[in-house]
Parts: C-alpha cells; structure tokens; sequence
C-alpha cells in the first residue's frame, strides 16, 4: 500500500516536471476511468458481501479450497471460460476470494482461463480467425491455464 | 467513445441504484436485527475500505502510463517485421494495452494486413491475454507480487508455445484474418455489463 502511494506520487511528480499539461490530462483520464468503473464494481461487491453472508464460507472453502483437490480447478476454469468479466473488477474479486481461504492455484486458473479463454466471444472469434483457428486457440489456451495454474498451486 | 463531457449525470446516477439500494437494505436490516443483512453489511464496507485506498491510486497509474506511452508508438515497429525482434515488439505492443480480449481480434487483423507472422499475431493475443500492463497493477494490488510474477513468468512460455503450435498448425499454408464483418464488433456498450470497452483508452479505438 505505501509502496503504491510512493509509486503514484512519484510518477505524478515526474510527470508534471516533463510536461504539466500532459500528467494532468493523464491523471483525468485514470479518475475518470476510476468513475466510469465505480457503479459496476459497486454492484459486484454488493453481491459478493450478500453471496457470503448467506452462504457459509467453510462451504465455499470446501469447494474451491487447499483441500478440494482437482474438482476446485475445474469448477475454476469452467467459471473463468465462461464469464466475460473485466480484469478491474476480476482482480478485486480474486483478492477477497484467496482471503476467504481459497487456493491460490484455483485463483490462478480462474484468472488465466478468464483472460485467454472466452466461450462467449467464440463467435466473434470465428469470425476473424475462422472456427478452426478458434477452437484450436481457445482448447490450448484451456489446458495451458489449468497447467499454469497447477504449477503455482505447488509453488505457493 | 462517450468519455468526454461530464461525467456525472442522470445515467451516471441510474447506475447507482442498486447501491442506493442496498444502502437502504443495510439501514433496514440494522433496524430489524436482520442478522445476514447486518453480516453483508460488514463485509461489504471492508471491502470498501480495502479499494477506496487502492483504486484511485492505480487508476492514476494507468491514465499517467497512458497518456505517455500511446500504443501507435510501438506500432511503428511492427510493419513487415518478423523473427524475435518482431516478437519482442508485439509483446511491448500488447502490454500497453487495456479491454477483454475481443478487442484485441482487430488489432490482429490490422497486424495480418499489416504483414506480420502469424507466430507473431498469436504471440500478441496471448500476451495480450496475460501481460497487459494496467491489469497488472491491479493483479499486484490485490493478488501480491509473488503471484503476478509467478503467474506472468509462467505464462509467457505457455503462449508462446500455443502461439507457436496454431502457427505449426497451418503447415505453410496462408493464414487469413478477416475484419470479422466489423459491424459485428461489440461496441462500447452490451448492456451496463462490459465496462472494460468504455475504460479503454480512447487512442486504443483508433484501428
């Protein structure tokens, strides 16, 4: 958090000695992307804090936890291809979930199959790189997010 | 892209509701002794504390590297190059890049007409999936640096190989990316749920 804070101040400060009417056009430009994401973050939130306080978290441990064992990775990375959910709001997500106790791994997996698999855009897909390319692209990158994720899993 | 202009307005407040209306559920709840509404009411306000700190730091971070490191910079480099050094410049290419990954499809189109290997358009997907930059001020943010380096160290071999593999895949024959009919592209808004289009960096939508 502090390291954050010394990052920001110096990079605003580098920033406005080189060119003051470039760092505050870019400082305007972070909060009002800040802005634009703070109702949609918001909502995840809200449903998250309600998922939690009605569902117990020993159970949810259970599912995705240390102990879970492969069924955690699968559920993880069925959930990470499916889902289109932007990074900004998925990294937010994540952190809480490895907090509550959920296996860094499955948390690597869901991540990685979230960003390079994408069954919802496969259409859309198809249509640059042609259905086989896709599938070729989306099947890859599903065993490597899982193989990723089993690596970290036993390293951290 | 209608980031411009004032950006509190009427929609602006209509996507607040549900906050507006979970605040009055926490109130109620408070009131009636409604255990799992006061429990959400916890949760939900460490979760705030936790990110008010965090955000509007890295969002800084991100309108900052944005504004000096535009995209067209590198996209000089890319042309007819091929071989590692063209690699190296598509990598460079996507982690200054912000959005899910269907908007990374046209870029790589424009890369294909712009004669570039297909390893290297494949290397760029991938990269885009796991090196983008502001993404990963967030991974550090909430996930630590051990697991963002961990993850990112692992990751670059494994697109490499899936891009090298689907390259192989084509055994010397032609690829062809089409502009994927173009009016099929998601614009900024599917419904209020894909937020990551309208925080794209406008030189971004440039293609």
């Amino acid at each position: 958090m502090k390291l954050l804070l010394i990052i920001t101040i110096a990079a605003i400060s580098v920033s406005l000695a080189k060119d003051r009417k470039r760092a505050w056009q870019g400082i305007k430009k972070g909060l009002t992307m800040f802005l634009n994401l703070l109702p949609s973050l918001l909502n995840v939130l809200i449903l998250v804090a309600i998922f939690l306080s009605l569902v117990p978290q020993s159970r949810i441990v259970a599912l995705l936890g240390k102990e879970s064992g492969i069924g955690g990775y699968v559920v993880a990375a069925l959930i990470g291809s499916i889902s289109l959910i932007p990074g900004f709001i998925a990294y937010p997500l994540c952190g809480i979930l490895v907090k509550t106790g959920i296996n860094p791994g499955v948390i690597a997996v869901f991540v990685t199959t979230l960003m390079m698999v994408g069954i919802l855009t496969l259409p859309l897909e198809i249509k640059f790189f042609g259905a086989r390319t896709a599938l070729l692209r989306n099947g890859l990158s599903f065993v490597g997010a899982i193989l990723i994720g089993s690596i970290m899993a036993v390293i951290l | 892209m209608k980031n411009q202009g004032p950006i509190i307005n009427a929609q602006y407040i209509r996507r607040l509701v549900p906050f507006l209306v979970f605040c009055l559920a926490i109130v109620v709840s408070f009131a009636a002794h409604f255990l799992p509404g006061i429990h959400a009411a916890r949760t939900f306000r460490e979760f705030i504390l936790e990110m008010t700190a965090f955000l509007p730091l890295m969002f800084i971070l991100i309108g900052l590297f944005d504004v000096w490191f535009p995209r067209s910079m590198v996209e000089r480099h890319i042309g007819k190059e091929s071989g590692i050094k063209g690699t190296l410049w598509v990598m460079l290419l996507a982690t200054l890049q912000a959005g899910p990954l269907y908007g990374a499809f046209p870029v790589a189109y424009i890369l294909w007409k712009k004669g570039c290997s297909p390893l290297n358009i494949f290397v760029y997907l991938g990269a885009f999936s796991a090196l983008k930059i502001p993404m990963l001020t967030f991974e550090v943010g909430f996930l630590g640096w051990k697991f963002s380096l961990l993850r990112t160290v692992l990751s670059i071999p494994v697109f490499v190989a899936i891009a090298w593999l689907i390259d192989r895949s084509f055994m010397n024959r032609p690829i062809v990316i089409k502009d994927g009919g173009n009016t099929s592209m998601p614009k900024s808004d599917i419904s209020n749920g894909n937020r990551d289009d309208k925080i794209k960096p406008p030189n971004t939508e440039a293609v």
